[in-house]
């Protein structure tokens, strides 16, 4: 496929693209070969065109790319790649831009390609169980195609309504059902993909099983840099035949926490378990009026899923459980609207929180199960400290925090001391053994945080992986991977 | 960790040492574990140096309540399931040749799973952390501790079935599962391998939760295997819902459940042990589908080979009698890859295996020198 641009070094590609000035030729260059490619409502150039595609969901940041290009084909996405490569123009991905972490920030003078268009499931196999949709597609539409034959695809982000399969891939995104059945990178099977350089690449198939490196694995949770997924094979699980729910409420945190290594300690196997604080719950209440018990500390969601007959016995084992863990009320979902109405509050709490402060930066970090009660501790204790209003809902199964930190960005200093203390909550991740992420990516928000968690010799690896399959570092730079591992953290 | 963990983990650390030099010194290198594997532990071409991990060996953290376990590359499978298996966890995936004395080590690097893995995954799925050797002697950690993780590069997928072309294994980190209480296990025996896979295609889109869904080829027919895990008194009325089902959407010549007595685990440890396929003659997983069996099985069945086809027929096991040319060709013919793991020696990844391209930037930046590459050479298509 020898179409792209001679091989450069990482120093030199560095160099080259060092100043800001030194890419404004190379871009009106590239943006003249574009222009042949794209009618122009699907090449954006004007400002105020640009200005909706300036920041993900993590809308502390804000950059002005130098073109959005709106692909509706995969060789529409190669080509505008190999473009990239042969001006030296720097390119960013974009699915729907529900990134938390500044990932699908643009890249200043650079182009972002909005794969949004790309949104046809090609295959859908029931006999093998899997499908093979382009990156654009909405999450939630795999399981919505797959229904009549009885199957779904399992990650479920909250936001899966309008996230995108490419977007998913790119940061192993999870749900509160990855307990059972894991994130995203479980569920990938096989992918074509176009390297930074415009070559095309495919790894594993349709197959459960693989044969070498398990390079999809690794394509998977990279963040883009290794390039832009252009087909992705997705294994289909047969929809459980019963879900049972069950919703705990109790007068502190701690008692929630307790339930949850007891609930892990009788040896059950939930496909979920969410734990919400008092403000969380109030978010979830003003924003999906869940009608969860008013006056709870905090409440925890459990659900099991599977054979009917199964289910059944494990979930009185799991009521006995729960209703010695002290819950003061226990709401056990008699059919699906109950269920449903369980999970809107739960799955709203992000955006209801909203409604709470003006802005918030919602932080991510994992714990050993073990130690969750002290994390939450300290966080109520920073909290306090930094008199900053912390809601908490979090993957309690999988020790994944959630930290909703409120803040009123018009507030001078305000979205500094919100940093600072998001800061302090993924150092105190890292203390406790555990990670700065574990669904929403380290992006552009947490890459000064990479180096506390991984010692000098594995950045470096993770450098001269990058630079090898970039060497010019043309896909998303400046994401994961700090550009300066010397600037101090903040921005 | 008893007294004689601690001792052996010391000595690991000044072990590890060594392989990092050993790496730094020679120009080819190939890691070696329990030898449950020949064809993959056989260096094959003259100078290449072995390298023996098996006495990095011991658990050096187990928190239950973490559903995570630390342990040396060169524990074996074995030591580890004992361990697990007294707080009632496990691998789910049935590692496979832990009889045999089978590594850990070993079983990320062949991406080996037994029959387990069909409902929650195999060891891509389970393994979280790495500690790895790279071409260049230096010791790199990968992932984590802790089950749920995003942040940096997946080292420990890259590492599964990487065979050591990219970095010698020393340390390695899982999560595990709660093990079920009970399982129970069904033989139904069908006339045909069209049927078999007939039942395996509905059974995948009911909702029966299986643990194992694995065909085996006989010379009536073809026999379909299935387990089923959880509290023991649900299981006979589970198994006679599964029985009724085979019975009324396929056409099983016989069906015969088995509790969990010897008769119905015997099955599933034969799996494991590989013991049905013939010491002598070629040993190779190839990742299949239902749909690809249908269009393979008869031409391998004409070759003479011996075809068991597990993980609701996603990874055919193959006992070949031929020449690794023959199979090389078959697989090719097919579009098809696969791993030898016993019989030939050499250059185990045989047929048109994905992602060459993508492979080789990985490998320029692991192993710069080609150290491991000598006897792990990718096909080309
Ligand atoms: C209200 C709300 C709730 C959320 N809940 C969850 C949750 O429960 N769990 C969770 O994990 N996340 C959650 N998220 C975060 C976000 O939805 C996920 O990270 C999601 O995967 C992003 O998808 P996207 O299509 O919006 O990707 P974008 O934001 O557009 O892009 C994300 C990253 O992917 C890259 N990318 C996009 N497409 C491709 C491609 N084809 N190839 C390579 N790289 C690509 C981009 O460059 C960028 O780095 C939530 C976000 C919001 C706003």
């Amino acid at each position: 496929m020898g179409d792209e641009a001679p091989p450069e070094t990482a120093d030199a590609a560095r160099l080259r693209y060092s100043g800001r000035e030194a890419t404004d030729m190379p871009l009106r260059e590239l943006l003249t070969a574009l222009e042949r490619m794209y009618p122009p409502d699907r090449l954006l150039t004007n400002p105020a065109q640009l200005a909706a595609y300036e920041s993900d969901a993590l809308t502390v940041f804000k950059e002005q790319a130098g073109a959005v290009v709106l692909s509706e084909t995969q060789s529409e996405v190669v080509d505008t790649v190999r473009l990239c490569a042969r001006h030296g123009v720097p390119f960013v991905a974009r699915g729907s831009g529900t990134s938390l972490s500044g990932g699908s920030l643009p890249v200043a003078d650079g182009v972002v390609i909005g794969l949004s268009r790309l949104n046809r499931i090609l295959k859908l196999d029931p006999d093998d169980r899997v499908a093979v949709v382009e990156p654009g597609v909405v999450n939630l539409a795999v399981s919505r195609a797959a229904a009549p034959h009885r199957l779904y695809y399992a990650p479920d982000p909250s936001s899966q309504s309008v996230c995108t399969i490419g977007g998913n891939v790119a940061f192993n995104s999870g749900g509160a059902h990855c307990l059972k059945y894991g994130m995203t990178s479980n569920h990938v099977l096989g992918m074509k993909v176009v390297l930074p350089d415009g070559e095309v690449s495919e790894m594993g198939g349709a197959s459960l099983e693989g044969v070498g490196p398990d390079m999809t694995g690794l394509f998977v949770g990279s963040e883009g840099l290794f390039g832009i997924a252009l087909e992705i094979t997705l294994r289909l699980l047969p929809i459980p035949e019963v879900y049972r729910t069950v919703l705990a409420a109790y007068h502190s945190l701690e008692d929630a926490g307790d339930a949850v290594s007891a609930v892990i300690a009788s040896g059950l196997l939930p496909g979920a378990m969410e734990i919400m604080d008092r403000l969380a719950i109030r978010a979830a209440e003003v924003g999906a009026q869940a009608g969860y018990p008013p006056d709870a500390a905090a409440l925890l969601i459990v659900e099991l899923e599977g054979e009917a007959d199964a289910v059944d016995a494990e979930f009185s084992r799991l009521l006995r459980v729960i209703e010695s863990s002290g819950a003061y009320e226990v709401r056990v979902a008699r059919d699906e609207e109950e269920r449903t109405r369980i999970w809107k509050g739960r799955k709203s709490a992000f955006s209801a929180v909203g409604r709470l402060a003006p802005d918030y930066i919602v932080q991510d970090g994992v714990v050993p199960r073990s130690r969750l009660g002290e994390a939450l501790a300290r966080i109520e204790a920073l909290s306090r400290a930094y008199d900053i209003s912390v809601a908490n809902v979090f993957h309690a199964g999988d020790g994944n925090l959630h930290p909703l930190i409120l803040f009123d960005g018009r507030t001078t200093g305000a979205l500094e001391a919100a940093e600072e203390l998001a800061g302090e909550i993924l150092e105190l991740c890292i203390e406790l053994g555990g990670s700065i992420t574990g669904e929403h990516g380290v992006g552009m928000e947490k890459r000064h945080y990479m180096s506390r968690m991984f010692g000098r010799a594995e950045m470096e690896a993770m450098e001269r992986l990058r630079s090898s399959i970039d060497p010019m570092q043309l896909a998303n730079r400046g994401k994961m991977l700090p550009l300066e591992t010397t600037r101090a953290p903040g921005r | 960790m008893s007294p004689d963990q601690a001792r052996t983990t010391s000595s690991s650390s000044s072990q590890v040492k060594e392989i990092q030099e050993a790496v730094r010194r020679h120009a080819r290198v190939l890691a070696t574990g329990g030898g449950s594997k020949p064809a993959l532990s056989t260096p094959g071409d003259d100078g290449v140096v072995r390298i023996d991990v098996s006495p990095l060996r011991g658990i050096l953290f187990y928190d239950p309540e973490e559903f995570t376990f630390s342990a040396w590359a060169g524990t074996p499978v074995a030591a580890v399931a004992a361990d697990l298996a007294q707080n009632g966890q496990h691998l789910p995936f049935d590692p496979p040749l832990s009889a045999q004395g089978a590594t850990l080590g070993g079983t990320v690097a062949a991406g080996a799973n037994g029959s387990g893995r069909y409902r929650y995954g195999g060891v891509r799925d389970f393994l979280i952390g790495v500690r790895f050797v790279d071409g260049r002697g230096n010791l790199l950690q990968g992932g984590g501790k802790v089950v749920k993780n995003a942040a940096g590069f997946d080292f420990p997928k890259l590492m599964v079935g990487s065979l050591g072309r990219l970095g010698i294994l020393t340390e390695l980190t899982f999560k595990v599962f709660p093990a079920p209480r009970s399982t129970a296990s069904l033989r139904a025996d069908f006339a045909t391998l069209d049927a078999g896979l007939d039942a395996v295609v509905r059974l995948g889109r009911s909702t029966f939760d299986l643990e194992g869904v694995d065909l085996v080829a006989t010379a009536k027919g073809v026999s379909l295997w299935l387990r089923v895990g959880g509290l023991a008194d649900t299981l006979p009325g589970r198994m006679e819902r599964i029985s009724d089902f085979l019975t009324d959407r396929s056409e099983p010549v016989r069906i015969e459940r088995f509790e969990n007595g010897e008769k119905g685990v015997v099955h599933w440890k034969e799996m494991a042990s590989m013991e049905w396929a013939p010491e002598d003659g070629l040993l190779v997983k190839v990742p299949v589908t239902p749909t690809k069996v249908r269009q393979v099985d008869a031409a391998w069945a004409s070759q003479g080979a011996i075809r068991r086809y597990s993980v609701g027929a996603n990874v055919a096991w193959v006992a070949w009698p031929g020449s690794t040319r023959a199979l090389d060709d078959s697989l090719a013919d097919a579009g098809l890859a696969g791993v030898v793991l016993r019989g030939s020696s050499g250059h185990p990844w045989v047929g048109r295996p994905t992602g060459r391209r993508f492979l080789e930037r990985i490998a320029a930046a692991l192993d710069p020198d080609d150290k491991f590459g000598a006897v792990r050479s990718w096909p080309t298509s």
